[in-house]
């Protein structure tokens, strides 16, 4: 057991590890206390999410530590393993806390108790927060903070975390640790039975009784969870999702589009003509350009999920749909990590840590690339417009619908990929599925803004580094070498010369003979290569190497596409076959560093991302080959 | 006796005092002489959906079948006594 110091009397700030059951308001108190001095970061080696934050007004005494959310002690999921390494100081560079703070739900305090007699049993100095005791007297129970931490020998407080009620006193406790009361030693009890034996006991000589029914959540679950509609719910909650992201986006897209386009006219007036001006306008502005138009859908799909998440019902989907996930070998739990795919692989891959099954867990991680990310849409959004005629099949667009296709297509791939791997490689292993259904709540507006922005900045900081660099290194292996200057030339034929004659070209030529049964030219095959980075970028590639070679005042990506005539054969370039070959290489392949870097370290092995990028590598080939001969001979 | 993977939804009933759960189970409280409720299954069938211990938790049909349940009425489980 770690001895508490009083607070300035050592170098090293003191720790106070945040343990609770999922659900349990945690990281709402977490944020209440620690404000905008919260940072997201990784354990040493694992990518838990680590959040750690200073107490506020007290910068360097007190160090909080958000632990991710677990029933027990026992570290069964790996991210309860996590919770299970921190208390025993097994973590390389994480200092063994110096005191718990355990936060538990005062509406389901028969549960909750199991877990903080187990917090207790450990042996650190440990002090009680209960969350949500408005809802214990809206509930009409009894509740007596006091009473209770009299059985249980340390302090108890009550709180309402996100409206700061009980905090003040909560705060004073935490400056020094080293004066609460040590709890009598509770002798380590083998099994959970007979910790929740000492807490039925506790319950009734501190007189929490049971709380009324929650009726308001009863009444919603009784429409969402309905026998017959809950599964119509459900189905409309995902098109809702859908909706939200192609058509409410729209606007603020064009916005961003139309931004960016007169800030690279603006600097071709401001900079000296010459590279300067072509780096900053064609390579920065329209490579970084071509993906920050995609912000919108990225922050609406964020707000969603995390909406979904915080006001209870993301729980009741993994409910609904677990009988269908099983069919695949998935479970409910599954589903989660896969939505959250959807705006992109990697936080997917790591909400899969709440698996408690590692089969279930491993074919979820592997059948993740297969979600259409957003950094497909850029994709998707660009070769549509370009190419898929915009008129209307009945009542729906068909653009549209291509594009539902599309996603459907990557998720039925997911879906069977993963009936694949659980029937044959991941065969036999038992699976454990369970899910907490928590009260409905009203979001805090607040904690769902910093998780929005928490994600766009993500998404941001790859556009400025990751997107950034790619754009200029491309630039300049599309503008180097130039061709020897041609006075007959027009000033379009000269560009086209130079980009004949451009690094990249030769890169490109260089691959074609691959991807030409696909229908790719050599312009592809540079941002197919570029791609590998992260897909987006094929969008900035693309619109690098046409805005290179192009003479004219306002660029448009999608007329140049749908303009390029091959000088050889005086046919398009790009056509409908090889627009759709093109979207059928990107719903299959596994062009992401960072997915396949995060899949080995969530894996635990380098095996598992080299199958995974091997297989769809092979799918997208494939894929693309058939749709680009299946499409030419029909369309 | 029956289990708790037989039980109708609205039919409550409390864990009999043989079994034994998985420490995952355990931890989430079901352990021998709790009340348990099954308040609905899934729309397709499965999994069930559990009040225990003032939460609700959802399991899937085959994990609880080995859990024996016996009538609420059977005192002698570990409920707190009535003040």
């Amino acid at each position: 057991m770690s001895v508490a110091v009083a607070p300035g009397s050592t170098a090293r700030p003191m720790t106070i590890a945040l343990v609770g059951s999922p659900n349990a308001g945690k990281t709402t108190l977490f944020n209440a206390l620690t404000g905008s001095s919260a940072r997201v970061g990784n354990y040493a080696g694992v990518t838990v999410e680590r959040r750690e934050g200073h107490l506020t007004k007290v910068e360097d005494e007190v160090r909080i530590l958000d632990l991710p959310g677990t029933y027990a002690l026992e570290g069964e999921t790996p991210d309860e393993r996590i919770v299970h390494e921190i208390l025993n100081g097994q973590i390389p560079g994480e200092p063994l806390p110096d005191a718990l703070l355990v936060v538990a739900d005062a509406t389901s305090l028969r549960r909750s108790l199991g877990l903080v007699i187990e917090a207790i049993e450990h042996g650190l100095p440990t002090l009680l927060v209960l969350t949500m005791i408005d809802e214990v007297k809206a509930r009409g129970g009894r509740l007596d903070p006091a009473a209770l931490g009299r059985e249980l020998g340390i302090h108890v407080l009550g709180v309402v975390g996100h409206r700061g009620v009980g905090l003040a006193p909560l705060r004073r406790f935490l400056l020094d640790p080293a004066s609460w009361p040590a709890a009598q030693r509770l002798p380590k009890m083998a099994e959970h039975d007979e910790r929740f034996r000492r807490v039925d006991a506790l319950c009734a000589a501190a007189a929490a009784d049971s709380l009324g029914p929650d009726t308001r959540s009863d009444r919603i679950d009784r429409v969402l969870l309905h026998p017959v509609f809950g599964l119509g719910i459900f189905a409309l909650v995902m098109v809702l999702l859908f909706q939200s992201i192609f058509a409410w986006a729209v606007p603020s897209m064009d916005a961003i589009d139309a931004a960016f386009g007169n800030l690279a006219e603006a600097s071709r007036t401001v900079l000296p003509a010459g590279w300067p001006a072509d780096l900053v306008a064609d390579g920065i502005l329209v490579g970084v350009g071509a993906v920050m138009i995609f912000l919108p859908q990225i922050v609406i799909l964020f707000a969603f999920l995390h909406l979904l998440q915080d006001i209870g019902y993301m729980a009741r989907a993994a409910f609904v749909v677990d009988r269908v996930m099983g069919w695949a070998g998935l479970q409910g739990r599954s589903f989660v990590p896969l939505l959250s795919c959807f705006a992109c692989a990697v936080p997917g891959m790591m909400a899969a840590r709440t698996i408690a099954s590692p089969r279930e867990r491993l074919a979820t991680i592997l059948v993740s690339p297969f979600m259409t990310c957003s950094a497909r849409l850029p994709v998707y959004a660009l070769l549509i417009a370009a190419f898929v005629p915009a008129t209307s099949v009945g009542p729906l667009g068909l653009q549209g619908l291509v594009m539902l296709g599309l996603y459907l297509l990557g998720a039925l791939t997911a879906f069977a990929t993963a009936a694949l791997l659980t029937s044959t490689m991941l065969r036999g292993q038992i699976s454990v599925f369970y899910m907490e259904l928590p009260p409905y709540r009203w979001p805090t507006w607040g904690l769902l803004g910093r998780q929005v922005w928490g994600s766009a900045s993500a998404f941001l900081k790859r556009a400025g580094t990751i997107i950034l660099a790619a754009s200029i290194v491309l630039w300049a292996l599309m503008s180097y070498p130039k061709a020897p200057e041609n006075p007959r030339f027009t000033k379009v034929e000269q560009s086209q010369a130079n980009l004949e004659a451009s690094a990249a070209s030769q890169l490109g030529h260089f691959i074609e003979p691959a991807i030409a049964p696909l229908g790719f030219d050599w312009k592809i095959g540079v941002g197919l290569v570029a791609s590998m980075v992260a897909r987006e970028v094929i969008v900035s590639t693309l619109a690098q190497l046409y805005a290179v070679s192009d003479s004219a005042d306002s660029f448009d990506l999608r007329e140049a596409l749908r303009s390029d005539i091959d000088p050889e054969t005086g046919r398009a370039v790009f056509d409908l076959p090889t627009a759709l070959s093109l979207l059928v290489f990107f719903v299959f392949a596994l062009q992401c560093t960072s997915t396949i870097v995060v899949m080995a370290r969530e894996t635990g092995s380098w095996k598992w991302p080299t199958l995974a990028f091997t297989y769809m590598l092979a799918l997208a080939w494939g894929g693309s080959f058939v749709t680009y001969h299946l499409a030419s001979r029909i369309l | 006796m029956r289990s708790l993977a037989e039980l109708a939804p609205g039919e409550s009933a409390r864990l009999a005092a043989n079994i034994k759960p998985s420490s995952r189970m355990a931890s989430l409280g079901f352990v021998a002489g709790t009340e348990v409720r099954v308040v609905r299954r899934a729309p397709l069938g499965n999994p069930i959906e559990f009040e225990i211990r003032g939460a609700r938790i959802c399991l899937r049909s085959e994990q609880v079948a080995e859990l024996a349940v016996e009538p609420l009425a059977t005192r002698g489980g570990l409920e707190p006594p009535v003040r």
